[in-house]
């Protein structure tokens, strides 16, 4: 295993009258794609947040890239992406890119790198508004991709999005996780789970399994990765 | 703070506002266009009584404004997920606040020029003192409007609560600040209450500038505002967590 990049250590966090997270331990490694599988309110967006330090938390620590989550020398380090797409609906994708780049101090060059990475040229001087969801994800994308961030955190990025295109994306992730970034990609679309390097199975707030795609298929006793979970989850319980 | 992302807030919510072309001109037009109207209820009236109202109106249009522009555009901020992308990223509390601050100021600017240049130039509002300071007291009253605007999204879940803040924050104001009944013979207790509530010092500031050319008692005035608005921004900053439940 590479070099952990994120350390979770009892972890635990409430919202409202629940405990979403209690006492979560967990590493993750850096300089690849990781998984976060599970299905929809099992805590992966409540993690995702305590990572990229903008969740209230109630006990535990997480560390990223050596340093306490949240810590100011990281803010400009993390590239988020957020469920709903984070961008002004009133600008064009281009204006957007313009404001985020300045905010992170980033060259001009940036923005055209990162509207191409994520195949939007065309709709470079589109109001956001104006267009499709899958369209308005990949302008919040390109804007979480803007500075070559050390550690990419992506909630549920490929949804509702074309298969060429979700292929696409999967191997810009890999191609950047290759070239040193750490890459952490929720999803509850299972099929998802073998374009990753590792997994980690979520579900209740708890991770079930933390391995290769290989590891957890053999700990599921199963050659696909949903009905691997299914051994899995039935195991646990 | 950083000023590179200050500007960079402050020219966004500008670009943002320019492409809203209804609202820049409701932003514009309309202070002019009530002001008008006011002149002409008065018309058959002895004349003075427009120069008695017409400042107030001056003072009261760019608050109640840019109150409710800022009050919904940065809740939009909030409930669209901007904000939590913003504070993820190396953006100071300050620099966001001070951004809105900044572009309404502008747009208050372009407001307040108009709005003195129909009263004085078209409808012969009686200016003593001098015109640039009723246009400073102007942009100054805006700029408080954004800063209560900001502090108040806090507390809305929706634009349609955001909006009626106004009637809370707003109305109490205008009913105290001396338009309807003079401040001082107002009751005891509404009188301490007018005391404490920065738009009193807005109207009578705009009311020193038509009366007198003495210009001593606008300053004190203007750096009540100031106090005020300083004060609105600390407490906006307060209600802008990086972390939220």
């Amino acid at each position: 295993m590479a070099d952990i990049a994120i350390e979770v250590r009892g972890l635990t966090v409430r919202r409202g009258q629940g405990t979403v997270l209690d006492g979560l331990d967990l590493d993750i490694a850096g300089g690849v794609v990781t998984g976060l599988l599970g299905p929809s309110g099992c805590g992966k967006s409540t993690l995702l947040r305590s990572i990229v330090g903008v969740q209230r938390t109630h006990g535990g620590t997480v560390t990223v890239l050596g340093e306490p989550a949240g810590n100011a020398p990281l803010r400009s380090r993390i590239g988020y992406v957020t469920q709903d797409a984070s961008v002004y609906d009133d600008l064009t994708v281009g204006e957007n890119l313009r404001f985020f780049a300045r905010v992170l101090g980033c060259a001009d060059d940036e923005m055209q790198r990162v509207v191409t990475a994520v195949d939007l040229d065309e709709h470079r001087d589109a109001v956001v508004g104006n267009l499709s969801g899958g369209q308005r994800s990949r302008a919040s994308l390109a804007v979480a991709l803007l500075g070559a961030p050390d550690l990419l955190i992506l909630d549920e990025p490929t949804v509702g999005l074309d298969p060429v295109l979700r292929r696409d994306l999967w191997k810009l992730f890999k191609q950047l996780a290759d070239d040193g970034a750490t890459v952490l990609v929720s999803s509850h679309v299972m099929d998802e789970a073998e374009r990753c390097d590792r997994l980690l199975l979520m579900r209740d707030g708890a991770i079930l399994a933390n391995g290769t795609p290989g590891e957890i298929k053999q700990q599921g006793g199963a050659d696909d990765i949903e009905t691997a979970f299914l051994g899995i989850v039935e195991r646990a319980s | 703070m950083t000023p590179r992302i200050l500007l960079a807030v402050a020219r966004r919510v500008l670009t943002q506002l320019r492409r809203d072309h209804r609202t820049l001109a409701m932003l514009l037009v309309l202070p002019c266009l009530l002001t008008t109207l006011l002149w002409w209820m008065f018309d058959n009236l002895s004349p003075a009584t427009f120069d008695r109202f017409g400042p107030a109106l001056l003072a009261m249009f760019p608050f109640i404004v840019m109150f409710l522009v800022t009050s919904v555009t940065t809740l939009r901020e909030r409930s669209g997920g901007t904000l939590e992308r913003l504070l993820a990223m190396p953006m100071g509390k300050l620099d966001f606040l001070l951004g809105y601050a900044l572009a309404f100021g502008v747009v208050a600017a372009a407001q307040a020029t108009l709005a003195v240049a129909v009263s004085v130039g078209l409808l012969d509002l009686d200016v003593r003192g001098p015109v640039w300071l009723l246009g400073l007291v102007a942009v100054a009253d805006a700029v408080l409007g954004t800063a209560l605007g900001l502090f108040v999204s806090a507390f809305a879940r929706t634009e349609f609560q955001a909006v009626q803040f106004m009637p809370l924050i707003v109305f109490p104001q205008i009913l105290l600040c001396g338009l309807f009944v003079p401040r001082a013979v107002l009751p005891d207790v509404l009188r301490a209450v007018s005391d404490v509530l920065p738009l009193s010092y807005a109207v009578d500031a705009m009311e020193h500038l038509t009366r007198t050319s003495s210009t001593g008692d606008v300053w004190r005035d203007l750096a009540v505002v100031a106090a005020f608005t300083v004060a609105g921004l600390a407490l906006g900053a307060a209600t802008l967590p990086r972390r939220t439940p």
